[in-house]
């Protein structure tokens, strides 16, 4: 039996590679551990059994050449990635029965790449919330302690990728829906510089924050995924052009002479004892490596929440407009006209967090509203992005803590929107600013996981990747597994 | 209050949503305590700064106006809820009621 937990992508390649297993035996016994631990975790919401096994037949047929580092090793995919002929719902009843007609840019990049989807994960519906509670489909839990949630939205690619059901998963990141997630479930996630990767195939929230990223449990498994699904692509025309470099190159443990900022803000009201003490470690763990720490300030940070609230919920009410019930997805029954086809299958469709972000984001663009809300919001993200120019002028990497807290209890703040938004505050600004940044596992309390964000100007993954990788080298933290939905 | 029922019942209807006595309710509190949260930004002074509405420096991106063959329209109506003879089929867009 292949443990997840005793491996890492490079090792999964080999073992394919020697022959030591198949990559038959691999899939299914990853979906034999998927039957035991997902029963706890409930972190998946469609499986694809018969197509990944015989995929990965026919990879062990034609051999899998030594090159081909991702080849014949599964990954999970967040559900709102449309992929070909397999169920996508982004978690939404009005997308129920939805069975995509074509694959998003990172499918098809990842089946060059040979890797094998496994299933679609669990998460909030639409990308819309902290904590996977708003999926209208199930609850995941935090595979470290089951009464807690896993956060959100990218929940259920964390919480398999942690309890070790899964090497790798796909999640995207709007808000901080990869880090924080990644943070509360001991994981490395990073959200690429926007652009960096296709949105092709996305189902789209907020068009100019919306980025896919990889979540996995090292630093160097994660840069493997994401040189996989990086690049330039002709069917979105905001992916960049700009070449990507091997992230694996310069994972070496040296960080001598990096300049790291550490904003004040980010220890601000809000941000718990046991997350600062943790992140103040991390900063003597980089002084020790040769890094010099220094404080700096990030001024227009507090109004990160408001402006994302503004400009994403604007975005996704005319993303969204596009569920009207006549092309695809759910229709209302026994409706009089056409107006009521419109407003009877959105208001049945929609759960309660959607219909709050479409409500603001309609309210913010509406005429005697525009002015003082969208526009003063665009505004204030001009300010937050010369606000890390600022700093990156002088500094290589920001680094702060990716959540205020560790995971809170399911149930606990899903009927308070304010206080679940402002759980968003320290992951919210990198993408406003289109940055790429990383959570990475830094402590433990209490039994949960803390988080670490590193933080670096556009297109710098690689030093996210350096900084990343020589922290965990120096640490344990991510050596440490879950006991439930863990080793039994 | 930053909104009332009425406003939220407006805007719900540009929106094409429809909430019962209860949901307008519920989402009149929770839409006024987020305008009110981010109505923080009032206190930020913005005069003279440019908006942000993308953080990308991509420019338009041309192609040659050249035929190519679009999606496989069998394919295409895969997921329509209900068609007939290869259109999409939908109710009256005229109520009964408005005739006349």
């Amino acid at each position: 039996m292949v443990d997840y937990f005793e491996h890492d992508l490079t090792s999964l390649h080999a073992g394919l590679n020697n022959k030591d297993f198949s990559a038959e035996e691999l899939v299914k016994e990853t979906f034999t551990n998927i039957e035991k631990k997902d029963s706890k975790i409930e972190a998946f919401l469609a499986l694809d059994e018969k197509k990944a096994i015989a995929k990965a037949q026919e990879l062990d047929q034609k051999g899998i050449p030594t090159d081909s580092l991702l080849a014949g090793i599964p990954i999970g995919i967040k559900d709102n990635i449309v992929t070909k002929d397999l169920r996508t719902t982004a978690a939404s009843k009005i997308l129920g029965n939805f069975s995509p007609i074509y694959n998003a840019t990172v499918m098809d990049k990842l089946n060059q790449a040979d890797m094998i989807t496994v299933g679609k994960m669990n998460m909030d519906e639409f990308a819309m919330g902290g904590s996977t509670e708003t999926s209208a489909f199930k609850i995941t839990k935090n595979a470290w302690n089951q009464t807690k949630v896993p956060g959100g939205s990218s929940g259920g690619s964390a919480a398999a990728v942690a309890s070790g059901q899964i090497i790798a998963a796909l999640g995207s990141d709007t808000g901080g829906s990869i880090r924080q997630p990644a943070a509360y479930n001991g994981i490395v996630g990073v959200k690429p510089t926007y652009g960096r990767v296709s949105r092709y195939g996305l189902i789209a929230f907020a068009s100019s924050l919306d980025q896919i990223g990889p979540l996995t449990r090292t630093v160097k498994d994660n840069a493997l995924v994401l040189n996989a699904i990086s690049g330039y692509d002709k069917h979105d025309f905001t992916s960049s052009r700009q070449q990507v470099p091997d992230f694996t190159q310069g994972l070496d443990g040296n960080v001598k002479g990096m300049k790291i900022a550490l904003p004040k803000e980010y220890f601000g009201e809000g941000v718990s004892e046991d997350v600062k003490a943790a992140i103040k470690k991390a900063v003597t763990t980089f002084e020790s490596l040769g890094a010099t720490v220094e404080e700096v300030s990030l001024p227009h940070s507090k109004y990160g929440v408001p402006v994302y609230y503004i400009i994403a919920s604007s975005e996704a009410s005319s993303n969204l407009q596009r569920f009207d019930g006549i092309r695809y997805g759910y229709r209302a029954q026994d409706v009089k006209n056409l107006e009521d086809v419109y407003v009877r299958s959105r208001s049945e469709g929609f759960g309660d967090e959607v219909k709050r972000r479409i409500m603001l984001g309609t309210f913010s663009l509406s005429a005697g509203t525009y002015d003082a809300f969208f526009k003063k919001a665009a505004q204030v993200r001009t300010l937050i992005c010369q606000d890390f120019a600022n700093v990156f002028a002088d500094y290589d990497l920001i680094i702060g803590p990716t959540a205020p807290t560790t995971a809170f209890g399911i149930g606990e703040d899903i009927d308070d929107p304010v206080t679940m938004y402002m759980n968003d505050i320290l992951t919210i600004p990198v993408n406003l600013a289109g940055l790429p940044g990383m959570s990475l596992p830094a402590g433990f309390s209490n039994g949960l996981p803390i988080g670490l964000q590193l933080i670096a100007p556009q297109f710098a993954e690689s030093t996210l990747y350096k900084a990343g990788y020589a922290f965990e080298q120096a640490t344990d933290f991510h050596k440490a597994v879950p006991t439930i939905g863990g080793k039994d | 209050m930053a909104i009332n029922a009425q406003e939220v019942k407006h805007v719900a209807g540009l929106a094409k949503l429809e909430f019962t006595d209860k949901q307008l309710d519920m989402f009149t509190g929770q839409m006024d305590e987020i305008i009110k949260m981010v109505q923080q930004l009032s206190e930020v002074d913005t005069t003279g700064v440019p908006v942000t509405t993308h953080v990308t420096d991509a420019v338009n991106v041309m192609r040659e106006d050249v035929a190519a063959k679009g999606m496989d329209r069998d394919l295409l109506m895969k997921n329509v809820p209900e068609s007939q003879d290869g259109y999409i089929k939908v109710p009256a867009i005229i109520d009964e009621s408005e005739e006349g």
